[in-house]
């Protein structure tokens, strides 16, 4: 078997859930609505350890052994324990919250003599359902008073179940008919149960062959893409077609709380083009098939890509077959006289000991282990060759930001560089995430007072925003002096091209790269051209970032002049130019269309003048002011706060006492 | 050519007087003389009085002699590389008197102008590089070859000096500039990334300039190339373009589009070369590609200049002649460009018809030349068009006197307006702030001094609230 790293996406993870196998005195029972593991040794009098990924240590206790156990659950907050015992009826002890037992069970059978109960699931905390021949009994319990109460019962003929807990409820999917292949999906939600539309489940027609009724292992559910599927899996699909195949039942939305409008519809079949056995995860909505025979796993993703005959959409599987990771774990050896406790044992993958639940849990009994299965992101770059493919189907994947990231950077290296339309088209699908993430978090602060965010994604989107793209990928590839300056250019283009048609305001960062890369590669023309055009926004630093230029290039100037105009709010600043330029008629002119002469600070001006060594320029501003202070207080003297003392000695000096006129008042 | 007491050449020649120092070899000087039909001693005199001129006027002025004025003539000089000096000569414009039965002739000097010539002559030099690189590379190509250089500049000029107009040539060819499309951010966006994938997608495309009819949108050449290479596209390429697309469509009765005939709407494109092959279903013939030199990244470069043109969007591929140019690339460029050119100029056009009813409705009564030293951007409501071809809605003397008071301000470096008022009661009000300048032409009789100046504010207020205009 292949080891190296890059060639398995599917690993276990590092630190599974560790439980006493199962034996001749050890029961093992799995609640997958809790996730819970169940060790019973005995009958529960030697005592019941339960551990789960949830829980953040294992709770023990022990209880009378009163026969074999069938099944035992927790309540969804761990305060009661139903254990069923006989196809009859069903046990509860009571739990406090230190952890300690009722001393006492008490009861609860289920109705009709002939009746046995297949199995029960809590729906929510004090509710729980029998799942019968007959149909279903659902229940209330008072814990206090030790007692149930029937809510509501289900009349039907049940061939088997399969039941998918959710925060709020949970799903039961009933199976009934000669082929056990009608199904009665039932939502349950605090106190309510709910029938949805009945469904039945094509099955292949074989010549010369009864049909094969529909079997419980080859159904599951599962969210994919926020969205409630019922899994089932046909071995043989059609006559003559080789190779097994998942179809994909949607359980439409709810729409108003109460009704629901269609039934499940068959929306997509994932071609596996193997046979045997197989078991199926949903890992962050990916469906993963692991195949026993050939010992891999295969993934799809019903986003990505497939054909479609305007009902059902055909997948294939993202990438080929591949094995699960390999792994070796520490555990209590087998032949003792050895004299090792512990040694390193090489797990064996796809074991026919394996146990899968939904989500993504495989139980391996016989070793005691409880994984998750989990998806490794890394390997699957170099699998999917097409960019595109690949980034439109990481952006899906949760916590895949820093391989996008990556998978971005590489493309921009020399060697490895794309062409710019796939690059066009990778920034197109990275800010329409962006663009989603701003529109809901404008929406969520419109709505935040209304209610509070009462339904949010289900799966947190991976975000790439402009400040990511800055520091992984563009501020590396600025160094880079390989890259040709004109397809780093191009790229920010292509960026700003794709952030402004969704209306997303660019930063300033990015365009101070632009600039950068222009300025030190002499296209100044280019970025004249850019600015004349507004491609770079207005802003105050990106008018002194093209002051700063004059030197090199003199009509930034005027761009960071006119840029200042727009703004409307520079004012101070389109003085200041001015001044430093020697402009003073220009500043003079500029502040009195402004409106602004009353507001400005003369020294300034007078200082500008003075330092111009120009006298008669001088002599006209000092006027201006001088006419000014007339307007505003009926004399030509400047404001002691003004602090122009040494400008009118200066003003003496170069005309005399006389050229200042009195004030009105003394002549 | 034009009628007699108009403005018109008299001569245009090209020397350099290092060549024939000695007596007896002066015809050496001569490296381009017209008009040809002239004696070889006309020619001699000519070039020697003009060489002594300048070298009289130079014991005056550090600055070279720009310009002779006598009551028939003005000769205009100019220096465009060391030692090479050409000089064109216009007569002076006169009309005939009858006193006392007597015929006299009054000159009017007023009405050639200096800047106009100046800039004419400017331009020549221009053009000729652009098609064969400077002089100086010339004469380094060729190994000094003077004969050759003779040749080329007669290959050039000959056919050159007959579209020199000095009756119609106005401010405009003082300014030379560039008419840019207003397009808002999105779309010029768009036109940039078309652009940098064509660019990437075919390296051997050096440098891309994109038009939409005779505006530009984008120019990867520096300025100064840009201006030249514009002007050749908007007076020379294009119309004669348009004129041969035009005598087609009236001979074939249904012109259509190349692809017009297949079924699928959507490879439908009006994608045509108009240097390169006129036809790319017919791989025999490649047809004309002009051969240009540029200053953008090195001096001299020769390029050679494919223009590929959909509906009235034009884009221009400047390709290193190092790059064989063969009919393979033009059909991969046909192939690239038609339909995405083709998409974007109707986009264009969308956006530029949706916008300029605003502006035609409202018939000013103003018109105007606006002017950026800047980027060489141009604006002018005073020519009906920008080839120059359909006139212009002012008076000969009020065009005229927009030029003069455009040199004025020039001249002064600082900042200024001047109000001037014409003798059939027109106001004529020129404005420059920093690096720009505006010449407006108000024909409003009645208006005093101060309302001409609000007129004015008001007309900045609309046109150039974007920008830093000093009123």
């Amino acid at each position: 078997m292949a080891s190296d790293e890059g060639s398995h996406y599917i690993e276990l993870c590092n630190s599974p859930i560790k439980f006493e196998p199962i034996s001749k005195q050890n029961n093992v029972f799995y609640d997958d609505a809790n996730q819970q593991v169940f060790t019973v040794r005995s009958g529960g009098s030697m005592g019941v350890v339960v551990k789960g990924p949830n829980d953040r240590g294992s709770i023990t206790f022990r209880m009378e052994d009163r026969g074999n156990v069938n099944s035992m659950k927790f309540s969804p907050d761990r305060r009661i324990l139903a254990i069923q015992r006989s196809p009859k009826s069903v046990e509860f002890i009571n739990f406090h919250e230190d952890q300690t037992t009722d001393t006492s069970e008490y009861s609860q059978t289920c109705k009709g003599r002939s009746t046995e109960i297949k199995g029960f699931v809590w729906t929510n905390v004090n509710e729980i359902v029998f799942i019968t021949g007959n149909g279903a009994e659902f229940y209330q319990i008072n814990p206090d008073k030790r007692s149930l109460k029937n809510l509501k019962s289900l009349n039907l003929s049940v061939v088997w179940y399969v039941w998918m807990s959710r925060p709020d409820g949970g799903m039961l999917l009933l199976s009934s008919g000669q082929l056990a292949n009608a199904l009665q999906p039932v939502y349950f939600i605090q106190g309510s149960m709910l029938k949805l539309p009945k469904f039945e489940v094509d099955l292949p027609a074989l010549p010369k062959q009864p049909k094969q009724s529909l079997l419980e292992r080859d159904v599951t559910m599962a969210y994919i893409y926020g969205q409630l599927y019922i899994i089932v899996l046909r071995h043989q699909p059609r006559p003559g077609a080789v190779g097994a195949e998942v179809v994909l039942y949607m359980v439409p939305q709810q729409k108003c709380s109460f009704v629901w409008e269609s039934p499940a519809k068959k929306t997509n079949v994932l071609k596996l083009e193997m046979s045997g056995r197989f078991a199926i995860n949903v890992v962050d909505s990916l469906v993963v098939v692991h195949h026993q025979a050939s010992k891999t796993s295969v993934i799809f993703d019903i986003q990505l890509d497939g054909d479609s005959d305007g009902f059902v959409t055909n997948h294939f599987p993202v990438v080929s077959p591949l094995p699960i990771k390999p792994f070796k774990m520490y555990l209590p050896t087998l032949n003792i006289q050895q004299g090792q406790d512990k040694m390193e044992y090489n797990c064996e993958l796809y074991s026919a000991n394996w146990i899968v639940f939904q989500p993504n849990i495989v139980i391996d009994a016989k070793l005691g282990c409880l994984w998750s299965v989990e998806l490794k992101l890394e390997p699957l770059v170099t699998m999917i060759p097409d960019k595109c493919r690949l980034v439109k189907f990481l952006l899906q994947r949760q916590k895949s930001k820093v391989v996008i990231l990556d998978v971005f950077r590489q493309m921009l290296m020399p060697g490895m560089q794309v062409g710019l339309p796939v690059i066009s088209r990778i920034l197109d699908m990275l800010n329409d995430g962006y663009m989603q993430y701003l529109d809901q978090e404008i929406q969520a602060l419109v709505t935040v007072a209304i209610e509070p965010s009462s339904q949010q994604d289900p799966r947190d989107r991976v975000i790439i925003d402009q400040s990511d793209m800055y520091t992984n990928v563009f501020a590396v590839f600025e160094d880079n002096s390989k890259i040709p300056y004109k397809f780093k250019v191009a790229v920010l283009i292509e960026y700003i091209r794709s952030l402004s048609q969704r209306d997303i305001p660019v930063q300033h960062y990015v365009y101070e790269l632009l600039i950068n890369t222009l300025v030190h590669n002499n296209c100044f023309y280019q970025l004249h051209q850019f600015l004349q055009y507004h491609v770079l926004s207005d802003s105050k630093p990106l008018a002194c970032l093209m002051l700063s230029l004059e030197t090199e290039y003199p009509p930034a100037h005027q761009l960071a002049l006119d840029m200042l105009t727009r703004l409307a709010t520079a004012n101070e600043e389109i003085i200041e130019v001015l001044l430093s330029k020697n402009q003073l008629l220009p500043a003079v002119r500029f502040i009195r269309k402004a409106g602004i002469t009353d507001t400005v600070s003369s020294r300034k001006f007078l200082e500008a003048a003075m330092n111009t060594l120009d006298k008669q320029l001088f002599f006209t501003v000092f006027k201006f002011f001088q006419q000014r202070n007339i307007r505003l207080r009926g004399s030509p003297v400047f404001h002691p706060g003004e602090h122009c003392e040494i400008y009118v000695k200066h003003f003496e000096e170069l005309f005399g006492t006389d050229a200042i006129p009195q004030s009105v008042a003394v002549s | 050519m034009s009628k007699p007491g108009q403005i018109s050449l008299l001569s245009f020649f090209i020397f350099n007087p290092t060549y024939g120092p000695k007596e007896g070899e002066e015809h050496k000087k001569i490296m381009y003389y017209y008009p040809t039909n002239v004696d070889i001693d006309t020619k001699i005199k000519q070039v020697g009085l003009c060489e002594a001129i300048i070298t009289f006027t130079r014991t005056f002025s550090d600055k070279p002699c720009e310009t002779l004025h006598t009551q028939k003539t003005r000769q205009v000089y100019f220096q465009p590389e060391k030692d090479f000096w050409m000089v064109m000569t216009v007569s002076v414009p006169f009309s005939e008197k009858t006193k006392d039965g007597q015929v006299s002739y009054e000159y009017h000097e007023e009405d050639v102008q200096d800047p106009v010539m100046e800039a004419l002559l400017r331009q020549s030099y221009r053009m000729f590089t652009l098609f064969n690189g400077s002089i100086y590379y010339l004469l380094q190509k060729f190994d000094n070859n003077v004969q050759t250089l003779q040749t080329r500049l007669d290959h050039f000029f000959s056919r050159y000096v007959l579209t020199l107009r000095p009756v119609s040539s106005d401010l405009l060819d003082v300014f030379s500039g560039i008419s840019f499309l207003p397009l808002d951010k999105n779309t010029y966006l768009k036109v940039q990334c078309f652009i940098n994938v064509l660019e990437s997608t075919f390296q051997q495309v050096k440098y891309t300039a994109f038009l939409y009819n005779d505006q530009l949108v984008w120019s990867g050449l520096e300025q100064d190339d840009m201006r030249i290479m514009y002007r050749y596209l908007t007076t020379s390429l294009f119309p004669a373009y348009l004129e041969q697309e035009l005598q087609a469509a009236g001979m074939a009765p249904s012109p259509g589009t190349r692809h017009a005939s297949t079924s699928n709407i959507g490879s439908v494109h009006y994608g045509k070369f108009v240097t390169g092959p006129p036809n790319v279903d017919n791989p025999k013939n490649m047809g004309k590609i002009p051969r240009l030199y540029v200053n953008t990244e090195e001096e001299n470069e020769e390029c050679l200049l494919l223009v590929y043109r959909a509906l009235t969007a034009s884009v221009c591929l400047l390709i290193n002649s190092q790059h064989v140019v063969n009919f393979e690339m033009c059909t991969k460029l046909d192939q690239f460009l038609g339909q995405q050119l083709s998409n974007l100029a109707s986009e264009i056009s969308e956006q530029y018809s949706a916008k300029r009813p605003a502006s035609s409705s409202m018939e000013p009564m103003y018109k105007y030349i606006y002017f950026n030293h800047m980027n060489l951007a141009q604006k002018s409501t005073v020519h009906v068009d920008s080839k120059k071809s359909s006139g212009v809605f002012v008076s000969q003397d009020t065009l005229k006197l927009l030029c003069d008071i455009s040199s004025d301000l020039q001249r002064n470096n600082q900042d200024g307006e001047t109000f001037v008022r014409t003798l059939t009661d027109c106001w004529v009000v020129g404005k420059k702030s920093d690096q720009r300048e505006m010449v407006v032409v108000i024909n409003q009789k009645n208006h005093n001094l101060i309302e001409v100046n609000d007129e004015v504010k008001k007309l900045c207020g609309l046109n150039f609230n974007s920008i830093f205009f000093q009123d």
